[in-house]
């Protein structure tokens, strides 16, 4: 038994993946191959379907559909405590009536191998806790208990690591702290890391590659930077950060750019960054990749400009200032401004044009759920 | 403080884990089973069997009474006619008790809730104090209080010198004693509940009241009280019930007399001693659908469905 | 500034009298312990340790009590292993006919006992069962059943299922979850429904009387003694159990104090 528990990680496969509830259906179709050693961040808002998928994973719960591969070997039909997983339980789910000590060692006792005890301290020294083997869970703070639940899950060495939303009860300064020991801690065993959260810096931050989730379906995969700098859908461009977006029909198109007019406005974008080419399409930037001038700028082709509109509000962040211009029949625009000395225009009322490169935008598959010429800046995580 | 923060995380993975798959099904049938099956044999059937039992016919041909399964809706009437005084005494002496049990818990429980709440350990001791009675023996404290009453004591000498009662008067065997016994066993019942609901009462409430320029008077009725309503209403039923259905401290035995036969007595009577089975079976039933209407008409109007 | 004193005291000096009150019967159970009774046990007549020394001289006392005690303890392990079984089932599972479970459980404990002893005598008699020890413990399991199921579900309510969860992913099977996690996890719960059980079916009369036959329990014998006159062993045997259960109030009370003071020093 004990010679199947791999040293180190192993990659994930999901195949068609289907998971009903009486009355919804929490995941429907989901595809999802995990490298042996990533670290892996499944992103998405509360009853996307993420923490199902984490369970499904863990064998505490069944799916309806599908195949479930850890390093090539068919689980789907195994219990959760013959499976060579591990997972770091959002409530911790540290046993109350056991030393600190006994936790760690549970599950190795649990398959019988030897010598738990001085593994398990040894897994304890290794998150800076062997000093307090002894204690009960209730007599430890958070951050402490937050660390004996991932060395009571690391030493099993387990082929994957699930970790569920494991930092969401922390304060931010000890989650900012924890996020960069977890990922410290990924590269020095090398194991397969599952991470499942809503928080979306916490998953650029830390994750190799992340998948957003939403509806039970995964929206988008890839690196944080590919996923923020490039958004497909939507729900991604709004998840991840914020975004303007715009929406017309394609009238020009040429080898490069496919361009689309928003109420007389001509807004191009690169064919490589579009997803779609012909009708109506949403065409986005980023906040801090806009910029605003107080006349009308002489720019090239490789330029988008809209204008003139009216500044509406503008707010003080510290390194930045967030300016919401109002543009007439095409709407509100966020532009972000560094604070790097010399401010741009500060006052309100004040009258602007916006642009940005042709190259900084992006082109989605789906049109926002409001369509028309309204565009989309508010988001869903606060900055 | 730490600890608000788990509970909280916890409430994700808890609302995850309820639907449960199709295996389990059988477990929780195996873990229901055994016990259902008890009180279906023991509690749902005995109550048949007693309906049962109350429309028998007696049948004294032979001399001794035999009972026959029948039909006899006129053990009822019988029955109503012949012992409606003890029935009337049930009920009216469980109301007076109930209401004495909660005029003495209310102002007890308000201090052991509101009042001591700074002081758990003070709090748990008077709790102690309070449950106390459970811990000895029901007849034995019953049975204390009909020598404390008896009528060779001091206490009742004294107040038939000082003429409160007259010198053939004595307090054993009379209405007010029986509902003594009854309000006094009883009383655990009604602050128990009571305390829990004040203990729950946020006192920000009632400074809100004074606040808004309540008299104490004023924010008792308005605040206190109905924020207590749920304690009344499960304290009044859990006392109210056991009362109507008890026959010892109505009993000669202990603090009645044949003046002050409830319904339980006459039940205890006929069943073991003249051994009327008809006749106990068809008070029983009388007993338990008054007790049942109640319940039903009590809870539904007060809102409080989720008691106990 | 009358009213102000007046109101500051009222409530700590009723809340004495009303504990006076409570105690009196105590007490007086208490003090007569000691009399050296003859006949019966009503007037003063000095004081004694007799009957605390030889509690089993009075006839049938002893008898009584150490039925009671086995039958508390037969009629606790079954109601506490039936309810515990119903309660884990009725948080954890979901099913059909949850309300009328819910209903079965909440009705033994709105009948009045009176009911409840009367009906399963009928029951008895109808079927021509002997009553004797044996009726007795199946009518004590009933009655207790419920309040049991009251108090463990309590206890597996406030569990965090992520805990059974964990000992799974950490490679316990089934059994070993239950009986390293759910079980350890769940048995305060369990002890206090147990305690609660065995003193129901330690104090319970009027149920004990219609189904007992010739069985003598310690409250029945109280019962039939209260017409001659009852022993002061019988005083003494109450005391006894009196000191016993607050003993044991007091300790889990005490000790919970204690427990969330030294939480309280370390955070």
């Amino acid at each position: 038994m004990a010679t199947e528990f791999v040293a180190r990680g192993a990659d994930l496969e999901l195949k068609g993946i289907r998971k009903e509830f009486p009355g919804f259906t929490a995941i429907e179709d989901l595809d999802l191959h995990i490298p042996a050693g990533e670290f892996f961040a499944l992103l998405g808002p509360s009853g996307c379907g993420k923490t199902t998928t984490l369970r499904l994973v863990a064998g505490l719960d069944q799916p309806t559909k599908g195949q479930i591969l850890i390093g090539g070997k068919d689980v789907t039909h195994t219990k959760a405590h013959e499976r060579p997983v591990n997972t770091v339980f959002q409530s911790y789910a540290l046993f109350p009536h056991m030393s600190v000590l006994e936790n760690v060692a549970f599950g190795l006792k649990q398959r019988k191998i030897d010598d738990p005890m001085t593994k398990a301290q040894a897994s304890l020294d290794l998150v800076e806790l062997g000093h307090l083997a002894l204690r009960r869970p209730a007599q430890l703070s958070g951050g402490q208990q937050q660390r004996v639940a991932l060395a009571r899950a690391l030493v099993n060495r387990p082929s994957l690591l699930l970790l569920d939303e494991p930092l969401g009860a922390l304060d931010l300064k000890l989650r900012r702290q924890m996020q960069i020991e977890l990922k410290a801690i990924q590269m020095e065993v090398g194991l397969t890391f599952l991470h499942v959260t809503h928080d979306q810096e916490e998953a650029m931050d830390m994750a190799d590659t992340v998948a957003v989730m939403n509806k039970g379906r995964i929206e988008q995969m890839g690196s944080p930077e590919k996923l923020y700098d490039r958004p497909k859908t939507v729900f991604v461009s709004k998840f991840l950060g914020q975004s303007n977006l715009f929406v017309g029909s394609v009238e020009e198109e040429n080898a490069s750019s496919i361009s689309i007019n928003v109420a007389g406005s001509k807004i191009t974008v690169p064919k490589d960054r579009a997803e779609k080419h012909k009708g109506k399409i949403a065409v986005g930037v980023r906040p801090e990749k806009a910029f605003f001038h107080e006349e009308k700028p002489k720019l090239g082709a490789g330029h988008n400009l809209i204008g003139p509109g009216e500044i509406i509000d503008i707010r003080f962040t510290g390194v930045s200032n967030q300016y919401l211009i109002e543009i007439p029949k095409i709407g509100n625009v966020t532009v972000f401004a560094q604070n790097i000395g010399k401010s741009p225009v500060t006052e309100l009322g004040a009258q602007v044009w916006v642009s940005w490169k042709v190259e900084h935008a992006f082109g989605l598959s789906d049109l926002p759920t409001n369509t028309g010429s309204e565009t989309i800046t508010e988001s869903i995580t606060v900055q | 403080m730490a600890f608000a923060a788990f509970s909280h995380g916890g409430g994700g993975s808890k609302k995850s884990a309820a639907p449960v798959s199709k295996g389990s099904g059988k477990v929780a049938l195996l873990l229901l089973l055994p016990g259902l099956f008890y009180l279906a044999v023991f509690f749902i059937a005995p109550l048949f069997s007693l309906i049962a039992t109350s429309l028998q016919t007696m049948d004294i041909s032979s001399g001794f009474p035999i009972y026959n399964y029948g039909f006899q809706v006129s053990n009822y009437i019988d029955v109503v006619s012949q012992y409606g005084p003890q029935i009337f005494r049930s009920f009216f002496y469980a109301l007076l008790a109930t209401i004495a049990a909660l005029i003495i818990s209310y102002p007890l429980a308000y201090f052991i809730g509101v009042k001591a709440r700074r002081w758990p350990l003070l709090q748990g001791l008077m709790l102690t104090l309070v449950i106390a009675p459970f811990f000895i023996s029901f007849l034995l404290r019953t049975f204390a209080w009909k020598q404390i009453f008896s009528n060779e004591s001091w206490i009742v000498s004294g107040l038939q010198q000082i003429g409160l009662l007259s010198p053939d008067q004595y307090l054993v065997g009379t209405p007010f004693m029986v509902i003594f016994g009854l309000t006094y066993n009883f009383i655990p019942f009604m602050t128990l509940p009571l305390y829990t609901t004040l203990e729950r009462l946020d006192v920000r409430y009632l400074e809100a009241g004074a606040d808004l320029y309540a008299s104490p008077r004023k924010t008792f009725m308005k605040v206190t009280l109905p924020l207590s309503m749920p304690g009344i209403v499960s304290g009044t039923l859990l006392t109210f019930i056991p009362i109507a259905g008890d026959y010892v401290n109505a009993s000669g035995l202990f603090l009645g007399s044949t003046e002050t036969s409830m319904l339980g007595n006459v039940v205890e009577s006929k069943f073991l001693k003249s051994y009327e089975y008809p006749t106990a079976s068809a008070l029983s039933v009388i007993l338990m659908g008054a007790i049942l209407l109640l319940v039903t008409l009590y809870v539904r109007k007060s809102g409080t469905d989720d008691l106990l | 500034m009358k009213n102000f004193s007046l109101g500051k005291y009222a409530l700590p000096v009723y809340a004495v009298l009303a504990f006076t009150y409570l105690l009196i019967p105590i007490a007086y159970t208490f003090v007569f312990s000691f009399n050296d009774y003859r006949r019966s046990n009503i007037a003063w007549r000095g004081f004694t340790f007799d009957n605390w020394t030889s509690v089993c001289e009075a006839q049938g006392v002893c008898e009584a009590f150490a039925t009671s005690v086995s039958i508390g303890l037969i009629s606790t392990v079954i109601a506490t292993v039936l309810g515990t079984m119903i309660a884990i089932a009725l948080v954890r599972y979901r099913f059909k006919f949850r309300s009328a479970v819910s209903l079965l459980l909440f009705l033994p404990m709105a009948t009045p006992e009176l009911v409840l002893g009367a009906g399963l005598a009928a029951q008895f008699f109808n079927v021509g069962a002997e009553m004797g020890f044996g009726t007795i413990v199946i009518a004590h399991v009933m009655f207790c059943l419920s309040f049991v199921v009251v108090t463990v579900k309590a206890r597996v309510a406030s569990l965090d299922p992520a805990l059974e969860e964990a000992g799974r992913d950490l490679y316990a099977a089934p059994a070993q979850v239950f009986w390293k996690i759910t079980f350890p996890l769940l048995l305060p719960g369990i002890m206090a429904a147990a305690l609660l059980a065995f003193a129901l079916s330690f104090d319970d009369f009027i149920i004990t009387y219609f189904n007992s036959g010739p069985t003598e329990t310690f409250p029945k014998y109280v019962y039939t003694a209260a017409a001659k006159g009852l022993p002061g062993e019988a005083n003494v045997i109450g005391m006894s159990v009196f000191f016993l259960a607050i003993a044991i109030v007091v300790t889990v009370q005490v000790r919970s104090s204690l427990k969330a003071k030294r939480l309280a020093k370390i955070k």
